[in-house]
């Protein structure tokens, strides 16, 4: 028989399961977030995305062309990033700032580390990072959310602090009484009451901040999608979530130890974007169970810490991307276990 | 590595079964081939050294080889005829292999003193262990290691339990289960004698339970005979009928790592060696035919043949009315574990659990992307390994890293590959990382 057969090592079938189907499967949990956005922020939200999306594939495209690579953006991870960016950016921003974002996350978050699987740090987040520290003042102006129908100015968005910086600012007055007026001190624990009636708002997403953050109720249902697929775990975003409300509790307060609110620290900023689909990046983050453990409860170390004791009101992006950097030494050291085995260091 | 019942052990995938195709066909006899191709090397150990000569006649059931040592087995003649050649002849599990070859002179004759010994129950441990080596058994899950010497553990091995395994976890595979079906009596008894031999306190076979119908008539053999062996019905999950995993599952201990199931006080079979046992010992039949599974989109009609051993693939699926034009891979074994044939002309040996045709379009590999560390491979690695990291390390030649990461405790189950959305071929690079961690100790002893 002349006929020639395909040889090749077991196993001989396998899973329907590929890295396109997963980019893409994430990205359509994203979706709910847009038009959420777009619905509290007007469509300029809608073309941010779409300029950070396209930046992002066209800047892999680029660059695979100039290194001599096959080029791969059709997998999905560049759209991807340029969504995640996007989402990280206020709505009011020059519609170039997403672009430059975009082409900085994937040329230098990315390629340059030999792309996809390469890169040691999330790289829309150090897109963030990046804009952050180049345009501060065009990161740190937020629209608020405006009820449909607009404002009483008539303009489609006001500028305004978004409910971290609120309560950053009220809390510099209730830790240093002795700084400022009675009156002072009065609207800042009037401040920090509404902040805390507000809590339905925060849910829903009708509060100032970036464009994909602010909605938690649109983002877990994304979320909760992507776990049943498994294309995410509960460790990381479950340890992140729960350390961020332990230690908000013990120390977010105003009135000493204890004081805090957990489910307004939980709700605000963006923890809850960070945590399900930032924090749970696969090739960014540890692949040992107990190394996923202790990176979701380091980012919220670092989260709370940079909140309540940093400069930022913020501190999601700068957590994930320094325990990024300590994700092959958790890999390290969280080796399980082998069958029958004795504990390995 | 989590919570897990104990019934069940940690780590694993859920393949589609594919039983459906053959899983009601009952096991027919294949016609014998014009000849047969009987291999000295159908076990793990020293190969058997042939003891017959071109020219000479042969009944069935004679032995053609005699163990080339105490982890060997002899073979035997599976059709009566002329001894035609002792040559170098492929070989299932690769390159050629010295065989005797048989021409089929269509007489069916027996050796004579083969026939049922109503006194077998009064052998001595001694007698019926040698009957089990001369009868030249191997285990027939798969892996083929001589029954005797898992029947012969060191004086300071007590074993306490007997495990049969009727898991049959791989996709495709319904020999096993047929022949439960078809066959409880000469399984039960089987058991009973490797049991009586092992001095065992406890006997349970392990079935998944995608077989209820296998487990109620195990249960009422062994109740009809009245036997004090359990039947497990266990989670259908893969690799639930791989060692280590069948007896975590079973009793819940855990065979340490790098030894052996008899260091926990427990002895595997597989159900078919329990009755080739029963064939052994009651009537001094040696194995000269097993049940496989014929099967896959690439076979025109899928069966579950009993045919003998060292007759050639080519001729097993002619009696399956021959494979498919578009047939593009045949496996030996099933599609997890099995190996990849490239001669049609290798002979089925007494490993063989079944024959798998896959089709060109089934068989064709994705493009092999970068790993993006999804970790899929580290949840379904029933061994508790991490196999990205094994597999890159054996790709950057770093085998010292290889082997620090407990590479030689991988089972090639094939789990990790089965899950990996990047299309790695993950257990063809550990397999290579075992096999030089392997070289490389040798060296040093």
């Amino acid at each position: 028989m002349d006929k020639k057969y395909f040889v090749s090592s077991s196993p001989h079938i396998y899973a329907q399961d590929s890295i396109p189907k997963i980019m893409y499967t994430v990205i359509l949990t994203l979706v709910p977030a847009a038009i959420g956005s777009i619905y509290f922020f007007g469509l300029r939200a809608l073309w941010i995305i779409a300029i950070a999306a396209v930046s992002a594939v066209a800047t892999e495209a680029l660059l695979q062309i100039m290194m001599k690579r096959p080029v791969t953006v059709y997998d999905g991870s560049a759209i991807l990033t340029g969504i995640l960016l996007a989402y990280n950016v206020a709505p009011s921003v020059p519609l170039w700032l997403p672009a430059v974002g975009s082409f900085f996350a994937i040329a230098v978050g990315k390629m340059v580390f030999g792309g996809l699987g390469h890169n040691p740090m999330n790289p829309a987040l150090l897109g963030r990072a990046f804009l952050l520290a180049s345009w501060p003042t065009h990161m740190t102006i937020f629209s608020a959310a405006v009820p449909k129908g607009g404002t009483v100015s008539g303009i489609d968005a006001i500028t305004t602090a978004t409910p971290l910086n609120v309560l950053k600012a009220a809390q510099e007055v209730l830790r240093h009484p002795q700084n400022f007026s009675p009156a002072q001190k009065m609207e800042a624990s009037e401040a920090i009451g509404q902040l805390y009636d507000s809590l339905r708002e925060l849910f829903i997403g009708r509060i100032g901040g970036c464009i994909g953050e602010t909605s938690t109720l649109l983002l877990l249902i994304g979320a909760a999608f992507l776990m049943y697929k498994r294309y995410i775990g509960w460790k990381i975003p479950f340890t992140y979530v729960g350390t961020v409300a332990l230690l908000s509790w013990i120390f977010g307060g105003a009135d000493g130890l204890f004081s805090g609110n957990p489910i307004f620290h939980v709700l605000s900023g963006g923890l809850i974007l960070g945590a399900f689909y930032m924090a749970t990046d696969m090739v960014t983050t540890p692949i040992t169970f107990a190394g996923r453990v202790y990176f979701g409860v380091g980012c919220g170390v670092i989260t709370v810490v940079i909140r309540q004791f940093g400069g930022y009101p913020e501190g999601v992006s700068y957590s994930i991307l320094l325990m990024n950097l300590l994700t092959p030494l958790l890999d390290r050291w969280t080796r399980p276990r082998v069958f029958g085995g004795k504990k390995t260091g | 590595m989590g919570f897990m019942s104990s019934k069940s052990f940690s780590g694993g995938i859920h393949p589609p079964a594919s039983k459906k195709i053959t899983e009601s066909s009952s096991i027919v006899k294949c016609p014998a081939p014009p000849a047969v191709i009987i291999p000295m090397q159908q076990h793990i150990g020293a190969p058997a050294k042939p003891i017959v000569a071109a020219g000479d006649a042969v009944r069935i059931g004679d032995p053609v080889s005699e163990s080339g040592g105490f982890v060997s087995v002899p073979s035997h003649a599976s059709v009566s005829g002329t001894v035609s050649a002792i040559e170098a002849r492929p070989h299932p599990l690769g390159g050629k292999v010295l065989s005797v070859v048989i021409e089929n002179d269509g007489q069916e004759k027996w050796r004579d003193d083969i026939g049922f010994d109503a006194k077998y129950a009064e052998l001595s441990r001694k007698e019926i262990i040698n009957r089990i080596q001369a009868a030249g058994l191997a285990g027939m899950g798969g892996a083929t290691f001589p029954t005797h010497v898992k029947l012969s553990p060191p004086p300071d091995k007590k074993i306490d339990t007997l495990i049969l395994n009727g898991a049959e976890c791989e996709p495709y595979l319904t020999a096993d289960h047929r022949l439960m079906l078809e066959e409880p009596e000469r399984i039960i008894r089987g058991m009973e004698i490797l049991f009586k031999v092992l001095g065992a306190k406890s006997g349970a076979i392990g079935i998944e339970s995608n077989k209820m119908d296998a487990i109620k008539v195990l249960r009422q053999k062994i109740a009809e005979l009245n036997l004090p062996f359990k039947v497990y019905a266990l989670h259908v999950k893969y690799p639930q009928g791989a060692e280590k995993q069948l007896i975590k599952a079973i009793i819940n201990r855990r065979v340490p790592a790098g030894g052996l199931p008899m260091d926990i006080g427990c002895v595997v079979h597989n159900v078919g060696t329990a009755a080739a046992v029963y064939d052994a010992v009651a009537y001094r039949r040696p194995l000269v035919e097993r049940v496989v599974t014929i099967t896959g989109a690439g076979i025109k009609s899928p069966k579950n043949l009993q045919v003998p051993i060292g007759t050639p693939f080519s001729h097993v699926f002619n009696q399956c009315n021959g494979l498919t034009q578009d047939a593009g891979k045949i496996i030996m074994g099933g599609p997890m574990m099995g190996l990849a044939q490239s001669d049609i002309e290798a002979p089925v040996i007494k490993g063989t659990s079944g024959l798998l045709v896959l089709t060109e379009k089934q068989s064709r590999r994705k493009q092999e992307l970068p790993c993006i560390s999804c970790a899929h491979c580290v949840d379904a690695c029933p061994m508790g390994l991490l196999p990205k990291m094994l597999g890159q390390f054996v790709k950057h030649e770093r085998f010292d890293d290889a082997e620090s990461y407990h590479v030689l405790d991988c089972i090639e189950c094939g789990s990790c590959a089965f899950v990996c959305p990047a299309n790695i071929n993950l257990v063809h690079w550990i397999k290579n990382g075992k096999l030089r961690v392997m070289q490389k100790r040798k060296k040093a002893n």
